[in-house]
């Protein structure tokens, strides 16, 4: 066991480094920040709304991510399969599933530090009013779980190809539907022609509906659930698609 | 043979891969003990590599069965992929590391830690010529360099077996010397099984070579009995002034190249038979002897005849 925790650890470390040797991580890192400190302020309407709360930060996020969780996680399989190093990956005295979560956690945790990053905007609006921390932390722990759900459909999609820009156009895609599934303008939609059982069956896959609860400071087990077998899933399919590569 | 009261180190039993309606690997089975260099030869897409991937675990069999070491790499992975050391075709690496970074990670990954790894990161870097570069990141190191970064992470757990995918492809000829004079010396001890396409190698590391040909094996035997299967083997070439071919002809088959000439001998016998005989008619006739040797035979004209092209495949 606890060698199967040093080889996840190893991985982790090595793919974590790698992003900061690189110029991937700074330039997600200022995107990132710019485009939810944009976002918040003019097109959420921050200021003017008049609320000590981060509804106008947190709203934005699962569109947000939606374009960047895929950018940084395209290459996480795929740039493997590219240059040959998944063989040097998997010939080494590891499972694919210790592979596969290290290299998952790694890139989650940086998506943590970005997310620990917008703190002034946290900042913020403790100055400015008195919001309450227990809502504002529960919308920083969905939007992680929200982030993490992206990270895991990319990883699938990066396991699929060994060309970055399919996987990332098939993440975007798949998690588009996710976001879409729940969007009232989409299934308003879809009530002209399905069954409200089937709208609610499709809506029940929606991220935003479940990241909702979240926001509003409800940190809800049946969504956390959802969040996790997200994951879960999309990781085994991870699992699936590089033992049948 | 040695340690044959133990399995062998590599042993592979009737293994199989298809892709599709093409069986890349069709029933290759070889044994390969502590001690021995193994060199597999052939045309290139003749199922080496796959071979190789197999043997590693990265690809599974279709069917058959590898061992190594006595654990069976379908069943025990973990068991069988610690005691290989594996050299995949094109020296994979990670470009954004340092030669240090990456030889570590191979190692921590491996399970050394604290000492032992510092340890096991210099003998590798020492053994595959690489202190120069220690701290320089990958990607700025010219081929050589990197095909030997990635040979030291082979190395680095100081491994029973190795599995070395065209080692020497892409060195120079001084490279070329220094890697095969390390596969030989570490044949010595371990069970060595490395592909190529250069033929002399099979001469210069090789204990045993394997020719295989459209995923099957051609030909299993020492680099001298693979030669013995050539045509020229044991004939003799001679050049001498005076000499002719109807006075050859006694004693075999003569062909004139160029001043010189070839005898064939009639049937195989004690070695250096025929090169007497030459010598006495020599004597006899009174020719003045400039060169004279017996042919090993050679391995590209095996190779040739036994392999079929992959121009001719094609069509």
């Amino acid at each position: 066991m606890s060698s199967a925790l040093h080889a996840i650890r190893t991985i982790a470390k090595r793919e974590l480094l790698s992003y900061f040797t690189s110029p991937v991580a700074y330039v997600f890192l200022v995107i990132f920040l710019l485009l939810t400190g944009f976002l918040t302020f003019t097109a959420g309407a921050f200021f003017e709304r008049g609320e000590a709360g981060l509804n106008a930060f947190f709203a934005w996020h699962p569109w947000v991510y939606l374009v960047l969780v895929p950018a940084v996680g395209m290459r996480l399989w795929a740039e493997e399969r590219r240059a040959g190093t998944l063989e040097l990956l998997l010939t080494m005295p590891i499972t694919a599933w210790q592979a596969i979560l290290g290299k998952f956690l790694a890139c989650w945790v940086f998506l943590a530090i970005a997310l620990a990053l917008t703190f002034p905007v946290v900042i913020t609006v403790n100055v400015l009013g008195e919001p309450d921390n227990g809502t504002i932390f529960a919308g920083y722990l969905g939007s992680l779980f929200l982030a993490g759900a992206y990270l895991a459909i990319t990883c699938m999609t990066s396991a699929m190809t060994r060309n970055q820009v399919i996987a990332f156009i098939l993440s975007v895609v798949i998690c588009l539907f996710l976001i879409l599934a729940g969007f009232s303008p989409v299934t308003d939609l879809m009530l002209r022609w399905a069954s409200p059982a089937l709208v609610d069956t499709v809506a029940a896959f929606s991220v935003v509906a479940h990241f909702d609860g979240f926001q509003k400071g409800v940190v809800d087990t049946r969504d956390l659930f959802f969040f996790l077998s997200v994951i879960g899933f999309a990781l085994f399919a991870t699992n699936v698609l590089l033992r049948n590569r | 043979m040695a340690g044959s009261l133990n399995p062998p180190m590599i042993k592979i039993e009737n293994l199989v891969k298809a892709f599709g309606a093409k069986r890349a690997v069709d029933g290759v089975s070889f044994a390969v003990e502590r001690g021995e260099v193994l060199g597999f030869l052939g045309p290139n897409g003749a199922g080496k590599s796959t071979t190789m991937r197999m043997i590693t675990g990265f690809i599974p069999p279709s069917s058959g069965r590898v061992s190594v070491g006595g654990h069976d790499v379908s069943e025990a992975p973990l068991q069988a992929k610690r005691l290989i050391g594996y050299l995949p075709e094109a020296a994979p690496s990670y470009p954004d590391m340092t030669v240090h970074g990456f030889l570590s990670f191979a190692a921590e990954l491996r399970g050394l830690d604290g000492d032992a790894r510092k340890r096991a990161v210099q003998r590798a870097v020492e053994r595959c010529f690489l202190s120069s570069v220690l701290h320089q990141s990958i990607d700025t190191l010219s081929k050589g360099y990197k095909h030997r970064t990635c040979l030291a992470q082979a190395l680095i757990h100081d491994p029973e077996v190795l599995i070395l995918d065209e080692p020497t492809d892409g060195l120079d000829p001084n490279q070329k010397h220094e890697v095969r004079n390390l596969i030989r010396e570490l044949g010595r001890t371990k069970a060595v099984v490395f592909s190529t396409h250069i033929l002399e190698e099979v001469d210069a590391a090789c204990t045993r070579a394997i020719i295989i040909d459209r995923g099957r094996i051609v030909a299993n035997g020492t680099p001298a009995e693979l030669k013995a299967m050539s045509a020229t083997a044991g004939a003799v070439m001679l050049h001498a002034q005076g000499a002719s071919a109807e006075k050859l002809a006694a004693l075999g088959k003569v062909e004139a190249l160029d001043g010189a000439f070839r005898v064939y001998p009639r049937d195989k016998g004690a070695a250096g038979d025929l090169a007497r005989a030459v010598v006495e008619l020599a004597g006899r006739e009174g020719w003045k002897l400039e060169m004279l040797r017996t042919e090993e035979g050679q391995l590209d004209e095996v190779f040739r005849r036994i392999t079929l092209p992959d121009t001719v495949r094609k069509k």
